[in-house]
């Protein structure tokens, strides 16, 4: 053990201290109540979650409420016995209102519940160890009730210098830490040793005031004794020095800078009775349902300290401690500086509840009427914080919030020492906690009414496009009917109104913002008809697509508006008409095949769909067959399409970027040609082979062959694809591009994955055996096609992550369509997980043997599949939390945050996906055995013992699994 | 069971009140007092009662028609520290009617005006002093002369302080002298040196009479500060920069100038470092500010009684730095907990 | 003679050459303000609700930079209006009854057993608060509701309530103390008569 050097900070006062009275009975330990009151938010931040129903039998230390996100902890039940309701009661609260609270009567049998003590902690991850302490319920127990292991997490910002346990308890009155240190010294050890574990700091510091010598004897002596390296500070009494930042402050000598938290100067702070808490929760597995509570006041005939369970009513209490019902005028909870009078004893102690102290009239008199101010300055000689109070009372009073403000309003930590001297009895604590909830709310509501301005306005625009679009479409209608006279005209009034530039241009812009709107929307419906299609909702399908159609022949008016208006101004708009009436069509042409091949790739699922049903159907097949090229020839021209519009909407980089995509068509035509060539080779081939015919060996070469130039332009294809993303400078629109185009490979790559599997299947039913569909090239190229698939997604996935880690400051918009994106992925992915199962159960079903699927890709695939679903969905929720809780502006801080919590969540993804590997695997296993088992039945005894170790294996590895999900959701919801 | 719903802190210093302040103030101001009743006779008790009942009566009319609360107000010794403050500064014999009016016009326009207690931005009672000082010079300048320097050679007596104070004295000539101050001004040509060993008012007795004088309020501002009613900050910037200025001045000039012990020593040295600067409506609230605030005064007390109109300059020291206190205020905010710079001025918008 | 002359033309003179100094001054160092209708609607609540006879709280800003009066909108309240007297430097009036009375923060709730889809509501929102869609369930995004009515006039089967944003213990807050003198009796009956007739 050693001593510590000790600092002063400004101010301070030295009330009379009163400890005395409540430390001349031993601790006391009241009786059951009839009812217990358990408020749901007795912890700063999110109130947590009931877990339990009205009328469950709930044990002794059984969890009752979980946490409901970041800032948030659990409640347990602090006795067995059954839950009377949920409803709301009052609250330990200065308001004196009521809130939303679990009310438990006690059976009297104080039934624990199985405790599950984290002996362990040494060796496991100390995220896993602060996920266990939240789940213990544990907070900070000094006053504010601030989530520990938030506290903790925290802490590992910066390298700790000082860990600070606060013993110092400096508010007049209360002994509760005093009396938890005499009386739990080696658990308090204990308990800063494992936080001492979790945090590393090179300091581990207790401060404690000179008032409980008793307390610092044992400490002393304990310390000693395990020759322990944490230090004992004994700072003298002088109120506030319990308070967080004073206290590090006299210990550290360091200022904790405004509106900055301690971790950030490398100093984490913890209350004795949170150690005390931490001990229980980690070696006893007990969580947070007691704590010591000082009763002390006048009123009471037995004031002292007792160990009372929570949401034990305080009337209760003032029972047990004898109160005198007509010496008592004033109820406090918390000390006679900073507590809080109650209106009622029917409010439930709680986490943070140190003190309560029952007081008489004798003992702490009504306040005096406010008095002047005469700026006598003893508030700002007593202030801690080193504030002019008596300027913040001048300002606070004439609501002159912004100079409150200027004033450091904000670092007043409500102490009460500036009331406390005054000799004019103002209560100024009172005056500086309106001002700030006043500029708190002016604040909020500034947020609200200018985020209620930004929707109307966005309102208003949306509204206005509409009804420009009504009129384009009225005069696109108008012109259609008197297309001739005027396009006989069009020129003339061009040349004769060459000053109408002006207007003109202001018209085209104007149209460009529709366009530019029409686009979008465009964009957000096509991507809504993809998720559809991927979920294959025919009726949203049908729904979407002619939405889709709609809003693109408004676009193609419109942009046909602007390109006449451009060309009706050529003298004011040289630049745009060169560039803009070429896209256009294109565009629209494109968009055109976009949608046929939409449409054409609707049929033929529903066609697949009636295949499945009537699978003997060969007028069907055809259709599928005819449609199938269609649909590629579709998406060629969709390619091609695509590639054209380029040069000219990407005018900074026109040259490489021209050749390169005109380099690109021809690739891609190539690779059309070359697939197509595949794909007569199929056809033939397939023909063969139901003919049985000889050729089919030569007509097998012919189709190698093809492939295999098909392969290399798209390898070749693909190249310089990756070269063109380089070069583009302006990646937005290029991104969106690319990202489409990745889109169509995607489908391509997607169609061709189906289309080789249904090869498959038709093999199979024309009863080839497996050896010979092996032989066949089909499942070499499912899995050919397959792995490219894999890859175009990972691709695309990437791609979408890349623009929304890369512009954070338009972060809103990007997340959601990001978010979106995402969902797609996912989307995908669990298609593929369904597909990978599907095809397994189908192999099962064909009567194939285990080892037989074993060696097929399948189940690893499924596996693989499964891998990327998780993690698709980990990423997910991560990004999808952030818009919730952080509005448009603070999306930066939820990116830093996300940033900071990255570490233990990767851990934790990775964690899930392995964990749910090993779950799969154990399934796979179980249905192996369970088929080895039908097979051969003579080996039941053995296999089943297997299946059972199996199954017992798979059970725990869920078990883990659900836990692990569980810690990610909380961590994921916490943001 | 009606519990009382209040904020916290829920207890409170016990027994310091604001009256108990101004109690403290007007207690500390009996050595000096003392003093003077045993230098210059009854007249400066008389002085008292008459400010004392002026003071309350015109505090209790305008509260009266302020509508406000008359008992309230009047407990909390205000009115009566401005009084005695007022009361002490004030020649002995004035005539009745330059302390009535000087009181009526702190309480009333000073003070009261401005919204009583705590809003005024000057201090009552100098506000009320130097009206009385630019309108009546000339009873405002008769000061009584130690009673072994005077013609008549004692004290007055308390019938002639009445009469005097109530109607006309006309030996009253016989038992006043000029101050030190008022002596070493009226120098004129004659250097230091001459002026010490032939003005009267400049020998022995007379300087050590307001030697006297200054000690008794140096032992009531000295308890103050002990009571924690003051800090030290004012007074000894005060007189740190008198003595400074003093001192410089005489180093460079002694043949004109007098010594910085006589500057401390005489006039309202003391009383206006302790109890006058000290006012803490009136004054700077941070202790920089203080010191600031105090220093101004001091320098402007050396100024005015060197090369001013009047002999003293505590008054006029004391209500221009009266004006300058907010500003000064702004910039000597202290540097608050958690904060690397202090802030200045109102730049809103621009914190650190 | 020559002397007067001289005098009043060196005075010319000079008054030429400051009030050029002065004009260029005032065109040089000209000092864009935020213009006066961003002002006003800054101080508006932007309920969007129309009940000061404006099609939102922008196009009232503007009515009021054009001279209309500022005691119209209910939303605001008397905050508004002070608000709006300080920065206009005029005589701050009580808020005209005609359009509506100040009520407490309220939002509206859409009972959703009871909503049809008709997707009236949807239209009729200022502020885009209504999430829904054709012959499906409607309901109101509480935070982004300003609490402006209009929503309740198109319901065909009224299923719109608006109620009030009660106090929670979260939301709770202080009062402000009230004053020197407060807890003594009748101490300042003056102060309160004025309050109340004013």
């Amino acid at each position: 053990m050693q001593t510590a050097n000790i600092f002063s900070f400004h101010g301070g006062i030295h009330p009379p201290e009163n400890k005395a009275q409540s430390l001349q009975l031993p601790l006391g330990k009241p009786s059951l109540p009839s009812e217990l009151i358990l408020p749901l938010g007795q912890h700063i931040g999110q109130s947590s979650r009931p877990l339990v129903k009205v009328g469950d039998k709930v044990l002794k230390g059984e969890t009752i409420a979980i946490n409901n996100g970041f800032l948030s902890s659990f409640l347990h039940a602090p006795t067995s016995g059954t839950i009377a309701a949920i409803e709301e009661r009052l609250i330990a609260h200065p308001s004196g209102l009521s809130d939303l609270c679990i009310i438990l009567t006690p059976d009297g049998n104080e039934t624990w519940t199985t405790l599950e003590p984290l002996s362990n902690w040494q060796d496991i991850s100390k995220t896993d160890v602060l996920a266990y302490l939240s789940e213990m319920g544990i907070i900070g127990m000094g006053g504010a009730g601030f989530p520990t292991q938030v506290k903790l997490q925290g802490a590992h910002k910066n390298p700790l210098t000082h860990f600070i346990i606060n013993a110092a308890e400096c508010e007049p009155y209360i002994t509760a830490d005093d009396m938890l240190i005499r009386e739990k010294t080696l658990e308090l050890v204990l308990g800063i040793e494992i936080l001492q574990h979790l945090v590393e700091a090179d300091n581990v510091v207790i401060g404690i005031e000179d008032n409980k010598p008793t307390a610092i004897a044992a400490l002393k002596s304990l310390l000693i004794k395990r020759n322990s390296k944490i230090q004992l500070a004994v700072v003298p009494t002088k109120y506030p020095s319990g308070g967080e930042k004073q206290l590090i402050q006299l210990l550290t000598g360091k200022e904790v800078p405004s509106g900055q938290y301690p971790a950030d100067i490398g100093i984490l702070c913890q209350n004795v009775g949170t150690c005390v808490a931490v001990h229980d929760a980690i070696t006893l597995g007990k969580p947070l349902i007691s704590r010591f509570t000082t009763l002390t006041g006048d009123a009471l005939k037995n004031p002292q300290n007792v160990e009372v369970l929570l949401g034990t009513p305080v009337a209760h209490l003032l029972d047990y401690a004898d109160s005198e019902k007509k010496k008592l005028s004033r109820l406090i909870m918390g000390g006679p500086m900073m507590g809080y009078t109650l209106d009622s004893a029917a409010v439930p102690i709680v986490k943070t509840s140190n003190c309560i102290l029952a007081a008489s009239k004798k003992e702490l008199p009504a306040p005096a009427p406010e008095q002047a101010c005469i700026r006598c300055g003893m508030c700002e000689q007593a202030c801690p914080a080193s504030l002019l109070p008596q300027q913040l009372l001048w300002f606070s009073k004439s609501q002159e919030f912004e100079k409150a403000e200027h004033h450091n309003l904000f670092d007043c930590i409500e102490c009460g020492a500036c009331s406390y001297v005054c000799p004019s009895s103002i209560p100024l604590v009172q005056y500086y906690r309106h001002s700030k909830s006043s500029i708190r709310e002016a604040r909020e509501a500034n947020v609200k009414s200018d985020l209620a301005k930004q929707r109307f306005e966005a309102r208003k625009a949306r509204q206005d496009a509409e009804a420009a679009e009504k009129e384009a479409k009225r005069l696109a209608r108008q012109k259609a009917t008197s297309s001739k006279a005027t396009d006989a005209k069009k020129a003339a009034p061009a040349k004769v109104a060459p000053t109408a530039a002006a207007p003109i241009s202001d018209e085209s812009k104007k149209l460009k913002v529709d366009i530019a709107i029409g686009k979008s929307k465009l964009k957000k419906l096509q991507k809504l008809l993809l998720e559809a299609q991927e979920n294959e909702h025919i009726e949203e399908i049908n729904n979407l697509q002619l939405q889709v159609t709609d809003q693109e022949k408004t676009l193609a008016a419109l942009e046909e508006q602007l390109a006449k208006t451009a060309a009706e101004a050529p003298v004011a708009a040289t630049a745009t008409t060169t560039a803009k009436p070429s896209p256009a069509p294109v565009s629209d042409e494109l968009k055109k095949a976009k949608v046929d091949v939409a449409l054409i790739g609707v049929k033929l699922k529903k066609l697949q769909k009636q295949l499945a049903d009537t699978p003997d159907d060969q007028e069907l097949k055809d259709k599928i067959t005819a449609f199938e090229v269609d649909l590629k020839a579709a998406q060629d021209t969709v390619s091609k399409l695509s590639e054209s519009p380029q040069p000219s909407s990407n005018a900074a980089t026109p040259e490489p970027k021209a050749a390169i995509s005109d380099e690109l068509k021809k690739l891609k035509i190539d690779a059309a040609i070359a697939k197509a060539a595949v794909k007569k080779v199929e056809k033939a081939l397939k023909k063969a082979e139901e003919i049985q015919a000889p050729e089919i060996e030569s007509i097998r070469q012919q189709l190698q062959e093809a492939q295999q130039r098909a392969d290399e332009l798209e390898k070749a294809l693909a190249n310089p694809q990756d070269a063109s993303q380089k070069t583009e400078a302006a990646p937005n629109s290029a991104d969106a591009d690319a990202a489409k185009k990745r889109k169509i490979d995607l489908a391509i790559a997607k169609a061709g994955v189906k289309k080789a599997e249904k090869n498959i299947q038709l093999l199979k039913e024309q009863g080839k055996d497996e050896s010979e569909i092996e032989a066949s090239e089909w499942p070499k190229k499912l899995i050919e096609a397959q792995e490219k698939l894999a890859t175009l997604e990972k691709e695309q996935a990437t791609e979408q992550t890349v623009p929304a880690a890369a512009a954070p400051v338009s972060a809103a918009n990007v997340d959601a369509d990001a978010a979106k994106k995402r969902k797609i992925d996912l989307a995908i992915a669990k298609a593929g997980v369904k597909k990978a199962e599907k095809n397994i159960q189908l192999l099962k079903e064909q009567g194939k043997d285990e080892s037989e699927i074993e060696a097929s890709e399948w189940p690893k695939k499924l596996i693989e599949a499964q891998e990327k679903l998780t993690a698709l969905e980990a990423e997910e929720s991560t990004p999808a939390a952030a818009p919730v809780s952080a509005p448009v502006g603070k999306t930066t801080d939820a990116v830093t945050k996300s940033e900071a919590k990255a570490e233990p969540e990767m851990d934790l993804a990775n964690q899930i996906k392995k964990e749910k590997i090993a779950v799969a695997l154990a399934k796979a296993q179980i249905n192996k055995l369970n088929k080895r088992l039908e097979s051969t039945p003579e080996e039941a005894d053995s296999i089943k013992q297997e299946i059972a170790s199996t199954e017992q294996r798979l059970h725990s590895a869920e078990a883990l699994l659900e836990k692990l999900i569980h810690s990610q959701t909380n961590m994921q919801e916490n943001r | 069971m009606a519990l009382l719903r209040i904020t916290s802190p829920h207890t409170q210093r016990a027994g310091r009140r604001t009256s108990w302040v101004m109690q403290m103030v007007i207690l500390a101001t009996i050595p000096g007092i003392v003093v003077q009743t045993w230098l210059f006779g009854w007249g400066t008790l008389i002085n008292l009662m008459i400010a004392c009942i002026t003071a309350l009566l015109s505090e209790a009319a305008i509260l009266a028609i302020r509508r406000r609360a008359v008992g309230f107000f009047l407990k909390d010794y205000s009115a009566l520290l401005t009084a005695v403050l007022l009361g002490v500064a004030l020649p002995p014999i004035v005539p009745w009617w330059v302390t009535v009016t000087a009181v009526a016009f702190a309480i009333i326009f000073a003070k009261q005006l401005y919204g009583g207690l705590g809003n005024n931005p000057f201090n009552p009672a100098m506000v009320g002093y130097a009206i009385v000082l630019v309108s009546f010079p000339v009873p405002m300048s008769q000061w009584l002369g130690v009673q072994d320097m005077v013609t008549a050679g004692e004290t007055v007596s308390f019938m002639q302080s009445l009469q005097a104070i109530f109607h006309h004295l006309p030996v009253i000539d016989s038992y006043t002298m000029a101050t030190p101050l008022d002596g070493f001004k009226h120098k004129d040509l004659l250097d230091t040196q001459a002026a010490f060993s032939s003005i009267a008012a400049l020998q022995g007795p007379s300087l050590n009479s307001w030697l006297w004088v200054n000690l008794a309020y140096l032992v009531g501002g000295l308890a103050l500060i002990w009571l924690r009613i003051i800090t030290w900050h004012t007074p000894v910037a005060l007189l740190g920069a008198l003595l400074v200025m003093s001192g410089a001045f005489h180093l460079f000039d002694a043949s004109n100038t007098a010594t910085p012990f006589f500057h401390l020593t005489t006039g309202a040295a003391m009383f206006g470092a302790f109890f006058i600067a000290t006012d803490p409506v009136s004054s700077c609230t941070s202790n920089r500010g203080k010191l600031i605030y105090g220093a101004g005064i001091g320098i402007l007390i050396y100024i005015i009684r060197s090369w001013g109109g009047y002999p003293d300059g505590v008054a006029f020291g004391v209500l221009l730095m009266n004006f300058a206190a907010p500003l000064i205020d702004y910039y000597t905010q202290p540097r608050t907990y958690g904060h690397k710079k202090a802030k200045t001025g109102l730049k809103i918008g621009d914190d650190n | 003679m020559f002397t007067v002359l001289l005098a009043i033309g060196i005075l010319v003179l000079l008054s030429l050459i400051f009030g050029a100094i002065l004009g260029y001054a005032n065109v040089r160092f000209h000092v864009e303000g935020d213009p006066i209708v961003d002002q006003i609607d800054a101080l508006l609540p932007q309920t969007q609700c129309g009940q000061c006879g404006h099609p939102g709280c922008r196009p009232y800003a503007e009515a009021i930079a054009n001279g209309e009066a500022i005691n119209h909108c209910p939303p605001g309240g008397q905050a508004t209006i002070q608000a709006l007297a300080d920065l206009l430097d005029v005589e701050a009036v009580p808020l005209d009854g005609d359009h509506g009375a100040e009520s407490a923060k309220r939002v509206a709730v859409i009972r959703e057993d009871e909503c049809i889809g008709c997707t009236k509501c949807i239209q009729a929102c200022p502020v885009d608060a209504i999430l829904g869609a054709a012959k499906q369930m409607h309901t109101v995004i509480a935070d982004e509701c300003t609490g402006c009515d209009l929503c309740v006039e198109p319901c065909p089967v009224d299923c719109i309530d608006m109620v009030e944003v009660g106090v929670t213990a979260k939301t709770w807050s202080w009062d402000k103390p009230q004053g020197i003198a407060a807890t003594s009796l009748n101490i300042i009956a003056t102060d309160r008569q004025a309050e109340v007739t004013h």
